[in-house]
C-alpha cells in the first residue's frame, strides 16, 4: 500500500539515506532495526511525512500510497491514511484527557458526533484502556500512555500505522503488552505496521519482515531470519541461534527451545564458574527507608546494601520506586523514617558539594545536565567544579567513548555518547558510589556493550554502582545482583542468576531457552568450546 | 426505581460560557459597590458556589491562589493608602509625621496622620477589587479554561488552539524547571548568579524548544491545519470580506472619537465594518472541516446560570442609580443594606440549585455503581 522509491536524504555534509526501495503490503508488520543514529526515524518521519518539514535536509526520490505520490503532502494531509506514533508519547498529546485525546484527530477529519463517539468507544476497548478514560494523560504510566498514544491515531482508522521505539521507555510487561496490542491490530483490523525499535528480541517473534538500515544509508529488506542471519544488530536468541548454527535461525524463545536437544550433551555440565567479582567494602547501607511525595508513600521500607566492586541492578515496573530510591540514595530526596548511610554519612544531611563526593547520580535524563556548548567546555567545568587537575573529565571520556571531537556540541553526540559525556562528568568527583536512572534508553547493542565494558570497569576499579533498567538482557550481561522493586517494596534480591531465573518477567532469552543455569550467550560460547 | 426515590441528578459539565456569565455577572455587581457588607456577602456567595459546583481537575484547584490574591490585594491597597497619605480629615488613628518631598512632587504626600475615614475608604476599595479578582478566579475555577476557548466559533478555531497549548506549556515548563534543578545538583557548576543561570536556563529552554516542536509535530500528525474543501476562490473572497470589514470598524471607531469628521464616518461606518466582518467569519467558519466531540450545549441549567448572573448585576446597578447610600456608603457611618442589594447579592446563589452535581472521580464512581445496580436489576427481571 505504501512504497518508497530511490528515497535519499541527506543534509549539505552527510547522506542520512541513501536510496532506499521499500514496499509495505496490507496487513505486514515490517520491523526497522539499524545501529543509532543510522537514520531510522527519519525513514519513518519520510513515510510519515515530517520530513524534511520538521528536520530541513533535502529529500529526493518518490512516496507512494497506493500508486499515488504523496511526497509532497505534508504529514496533516496523510493524516487519514497513516497513523505516526513518535518516541516519546508525553510530549505529543495535545489534550487532558484520554477521551479527548482519542478524539482528537477525529475532530480535525472532521467526523460526525456519532462516528466519533462509536470510534472512542471501540478503541477504548480494543487497548484495554476503557477504565482510564477521564484520567489526566500526565498521571498515566508509560505503558499506559503508549496506548493510549497509539489509540490516538487509531481512532482516524489509518491504513498504515507507524511506530518509532513503541517499547523503549517501558517495563518488560508493559512492553509485551503494548506489542500483543500491536500483533492484535495487524491480525483483527488488517493494518499494516512500520515499527523501529531498539530491543530486537521484544519485536523480532511478531514481525513478517524486517528492514535492516545500514550506515551507508541502504536497506536489506527480508524474512527476520534471513536478515538477522549476518546482521550486526541481534538478539541474543540470534547471536544463540549462530552459535549452535540452527538454520533457520530461531526468532521466538519456543522455536529455540525445540533445537536445544542438539546442544545438550555439550551443555551438561553447566556453565564454567566464572570469577565473581568480590564485595568489597560496604559503601551504602540503606534499612527500612520510608520516601513520600506528599502524602504519597513511594518507598515502604526499603533495606539496601551496596558493595564496592560490584554492580547492582534496580528492576521494577514502571512507577515502582526506582528513581525515587536513587535520587534518596542520592540524597536530594528527605526520607520519612529508616536508616541511610552513603560512604558514611547521611546524604540528605550534607551539603549539595559534598554530597557530589559521595554518590555520583545519572538522571534520565542525562542531557539536563550539559549547558554548554562544546564537549571540551563541558570537560573542563567538570573539572573545575570538582577541584580536579586539568584533564581528568576528558580522560575519563576518551577511555569510555574514545575519539569524540572535543569541538563538538554536545547535543550533536549520538545518544550513547551523550551519555558516556555525563558519566564521565559524574564521575570527575570520584564518587565510591555510581547511580544510574535507565542509562540504556536508546543504546544500540553495541552501545550497551560499551557501556558494559564501561561499568565493569568502574566496579574494578572499586566503585559500587546501582543501576536501575528495565533491560532484562543488559542486566543478565553487566550486573552481579539484582533488587526487584514493588510498589515501593523489595520483593527479591540476590545474586543477578538466582533472583531472574525465580521470575519469567526478568529472565534474559538465553535463560529462557537453556534454562536457569544460563544467563549469557558468551557462557554457552565458551562451554561449547570447553567441549570441543 | 421505585417512585418514591428522586431519580439521581446527571453529573456533568456546564457550558464554561455559563460559568463565566454568571461571574463576570457577579464581578460586575462588586464594581457598582463600594459597601463593604455587600461585598463580603457576594465573596461567601461565591465560595460557597466554587465549593459546591467545583469538579475536580487541575484549574479548579486554582481557586485558593484567586482567594488568596484577593486579600493580597486588600492588604496593599489599605497599606498604600496610610504609605501615601490622605489629607482626608477625620478621626486620627495614628499620628505619623509627613516626609516633606520636594516641590516637583506637589501633590504627593508621604507618611502623615492616618485617619480612620482614609483607612476605610482604602480598606473598601480594595475589597471591591478583590471581589473582582475572587469572580473570575471563581469562573476559572468552575469552567475548565480549555473547553471555553475550544467552545470558540470555528473561524476563531485557529487561535483557540494556539490559547490552549500556550495553557498547556506553562505547566509542562514547571516540571522540567523542576527537573533541571535537580539534575544540575549533580555536577558543580561555577559560582555566581548569573552563569548559574545559565547553567539553569539552557537545558529548560532546550527542553521546551524540543517539546513545542514534539508537540507541532504531534498535531500535524494527527491532521491539525488540513485545508478544507474550500476553493482558493472562496478562500480570497473570506479573506477579502474580513480585511474590508476590519477597516470599516477602524474607520468607524476614528470618525466615532474625532468630532470633526462628517457624522457618517462615525456610528454608521463602525456599525457596517462590524456587519461586514461578521459575514467574513460566517464565511470562514463555513469552509473549516472541523467537527467537536462531545460539544458543550446550551441547556436550561446554563441559562439559568447564566441568567442569574445578569441579574445580579443588573440589580446591583440599579442601587447604585437608585440606592447611593447603600451602595456607596459614606466611611464616616456604619454602612446599611438594603432589600434589593441583598438580592442581587443572593441571585449568585442561582447555581447552587441549578448546576448539576460536578463531575468528580466520586460522582463518576457513584454513577458506575448505579448502573451496575441496575445491570443486577435487570438480571433479576429476567430470571
Amino acid at each position: 500500500m505504501i512504497e518508497l522509491r530511490e528515497v535519499r536524504f541527506g543534509y549539505d555534509d552527510r547522506t542520512i539515506l541513501g536510496g532506499i526501495d521499500l514496499r509495505i503490503d496490507e496487513g505486514e508488520l515490517m520491523l526497522l532495526a539499524g545501529p543509532t543514529g543510522v537514520g531510522k526515524s527519519t525513514l519513518l518521519g519520510v513515510v510519515a511525512g515530517l520530513v524534511p518539514g520538521y528536520t530541513g535536509g533535502v529529500l529526493r526520490g518518490d512516496v507512494l500510497l497506493d500508486g499515488v505520490s504523496v511526497i509532497e503532502q505534508p504529514a496533516r494531509e496523510r493524516a487519514h491514511a497513516i497513523g505516526y506514533v513518535g518516541q516519546n508519547p508525553a510530549a505529543w498529546f495535545v489534550t487532558d484527557t484520554v477521551e479527548e485525546e482519542l478524539a482528537y484527530g477525529m475532530e480535525q477529519l472532521g467526523l460526525p458526533p456519532e462516528t466519533m463517539r462509536r470510534r472512542v468507544e471501540e478503541t477504548l476497548d480494543l487497548l484495554g484502556i476503557a477504565d482510564l478514560r477521564h484520567r489526566d494523560l500526565r498521571t498515566l504510566s508509560g505503558g499506559q500512555q503508549q496506548r493510549v498514544a497509539i489509540g490516538a491515531v487509531l481512532t482516524m482508522h489509518p491504513r498504515l500505522l507507524v511506530l518509532d521505539e513503541p517499547t523503549s521507555a517501558l517495563d518488560p510487561t508493559a512492553a509485551e503488552d503494548v506489542l500483543a496490542t500491536i500483533t492484535r491490530l495487524v491480525h483483527d483490523l488488517g493494518l499494516s505496521v512500520l515499527v523501529a525499535e531498539h530491543r530486537l528480541e521484544r519485536v523480532v517473534p511478531f514481525a513478517d519482515r524486517m528492514c535492516l538500515l545500514r550506515s551507508d544509508g541502504t536497506v536489506l529488506v527480508d524474512e527476520p531470519a534471513a536478515v538477522l542471519a549476518d546482521s550486526p544488530i541481534a538478539p541474543p536468541l540470534v547471536e544463540l541461534g549462530r552459535l549452535a548454527g540452527w538454520q533457520p535461525l530461531p526468532l521466538s524463545v519456543r522455536d529455540a527451545r525445540r533445537r536445544t536437544s542438539s546442544l545438550r550433551s555439550a551443555l551438561d555440565r553447566g556453565p564454567a564458574h566464572s570469577p565473581e567479582r568480590v564485595p568489597g567494602p560496604t559503601e551504602v547501607e540503606a534499612a527500612e527507608l520510608v520516601v513520600a511525595h506528599g502524602r504519597r508513600v513511594v518507598l515502604r521500607g526499603v533495606s539496601l546494601t551496596l558493595h564496592a566492586g560490584r554492580v547492582t541492578a534496580l528492576m521494577g515496573r514502571n512507577g515502582s520506586g526506582k528513581s525515587t530510591l536513587l535520587w534518596t540514595l542520592q540524597g536530594r530526596l528527605a526520607r520519612t523514617s529508616g536508616r541511610l548511610a552513603v560512604g558514611g554519612a547521611d546524604p540528605h544531611q550534607l551539603k549539595r558539594e559534598q554530597r557530589r563526593a559521595h554518590a555520583g547520580m545519572v538522571p534520565q535524563t542525562a542531557a539536563d545536565l550539559l549547558y554548554l556548548e562544546t564537549v571540551a567546555e563541558e570537560c573542563a567545568a567538570a573539572d573545575q567544579s570538582a577541584d580536579a587537575p586539568a584533564g581528568r573529565c576528558a580522560g575519563l571520556l576518551a577511555r569510555m567513548a574514545p575519539g569524540i571531537d572535543p569541538a563538538t556540541h554536545p547535543r550533536d553526540l549520538s545518544e550513547g555518547q551523550r551519555l558516556a559525556l555525563v558519566v564521565a562528568i559524574v564521575l570527575t568527583a570520584r564518587p565510591p558510589v555510581l547511580l544510574l536512572d535507565e542509562p540504556t534508553r536508546g543504546l544500540d547493542y553495541a552501545a550497551k556493550t560499551a557501556l558494559a565494558a564501561v561499568l565493569a570497569e568502574l566496579a574494578e576499579l572499586g566503585h559500587a554502582v546501582l543501576l536501575a533498567t528495565h533491560d532484562v538482557e543488559f542486566v543478565a550481561r553487566v550486573a552481579d545482583d539484582v533488587v526487584v522493586l514493588a510498589e515501593g517494596e523489595v520483593v527479591s534480591a540476590g545474586p543477578v542468576r538466582r533472583v531472574v531465573a525465580e521470575s519469567p518477567a526478568f529472565a534474559p532469552q538465553v535463560m529462557k531457552v537453556l534454562g536457569p543455569d544460563w544467563l549469557r550467550v558468551d557462557e554457552v560460547a565458551s562451554a561449547l568450546e570447553a567441549a570441543g | 426505581m421505585s417512585a418514591g426515590v428522586a431519580r439521581p441528578r446527571l453529573a456533568r459539565e456546564l457550558h464554561p460560557g455559563a460559568w463565566w456569565a454568571w461571574a463576570i455577572g457577579l464581578a460586575a455587581a462588586a464594581t457598582f459597590t463600594t459597601n463593604p457588607l455587600l461585598l463580603l456577602l457576594l465573596g461567601a456567595v461565591v465560595c460557597a458556589v466554587v465549593m459546591a459546583c467545583r469538579g475536580d481537575g487541575v484549574w479548579a484547584r486554582a481557586f485558593r491562589f484567586y482567594l488568596a490574591l484577593g486579600v493580597v490585594i486588600v492588604i496593599t491597597r489599605t497599606l498604600f493608602r496610610v504609605v501615601l497619605g490622605s489629607g482626608t480629615a477625620g478621626h486620627v488613628l495614628l499620628d505619623l509625621p509627613e516626609i516633606p518631598l520636594p516641590d516637583w512632587a506637589a501633590g504627593i504626600s508621604l507618611l502623615g496622620p492616618v485617619t480612620r475615614e482614609a483607612l476605610l475608604a482604602g480598606l473598601y476599595d480594595g475589597m471591591r477589587l478583590g471581589m473582582i479578582v475572587v469572580a473570575v478566579g471563581a469562573a476559572n475555577a468552575l469552567a475548565n479554561p480549555k473547553r471555553l476557548m475550544k467552545s470558540l466559533p470555528p473561524a476563531l478555531y485557529e487561535i483557540g488552539t494556539a490559547l490552549v497549548v500556550a495553557v498547556t506549556v506553562l505547566p509542562q515548563l514547571a516540571d522540567s524547571a523542576k527537573r533541571v534543578r535537580a539534575a544540575q545538583e549533580l555536577r558543580g557548576g561555577p559560582p555566581g548568579r548569573i552563569r548559574g543561570l545559565r547553567r539553569f536556563l539552557v537545558p529548560v529552554l532546550e527542553d521546551a524548544f524540543e517539546r513545542s516542536l514534539a508537540l507541532a509535530a504531534g498535531m500535524d500528525t494527527r491532521g491539525y491545519g488540513r485545508p478544507g474543501a474550500a476553493p482558493p476562490a472562496q478562500r480570497r473572497l473570506t479573506g477579502a470580506v474580513m480585511l474590508t470589514g476590519l477597516l470599516g470598524v477602524c474607520a468607524g471607531v476614528y470618525g466615532f472619537l474625532d468630532g470633526t469628521s462628517p457624522w457618517w464616518l462615525g456610528m454608521p461606518m463602525m456599525g457596517a465594518g462590524i456587519a461586514v466582518a461578521l459575514a467574513g467569519f460566517v464565511l470562514a467558519g463555513r469552509r473549516v472541516v472541523r467537527s467537536r466531540y462531545r460539544a458543550d450545549r446550551w441547556r436550561p441549567p446554563e441559562v439559568l446560570i447564566a441568567l442569574s448572573g445578569v441579574a445580579s448585576g443588573a440589580v446591583a446597578w440599579w442601587v447604585a442609580q437608585e440606592q447611593v447610600q447603600v451602595a456607596n456608603p459614606p466611611v464616616a457611618e456604619m454602612p446599611q443594606v438594603s432589600l434589593a442589594a441583598l438580592v442581587a447579592c443572593l441571585l449568585g446563589l442561582v447555581p447552587l440549585l441549578a448546576a448539576p452535581p460536578p463531575l468528580t472521580r466520586e460522582s463518576r464512581e457513584l454513577e458506575s455503581v448505579v448502573e451496575s445496580d441496575e445491570d443486577v436489576a435487570e438480571e433479576r427481571l429476567r430470571s
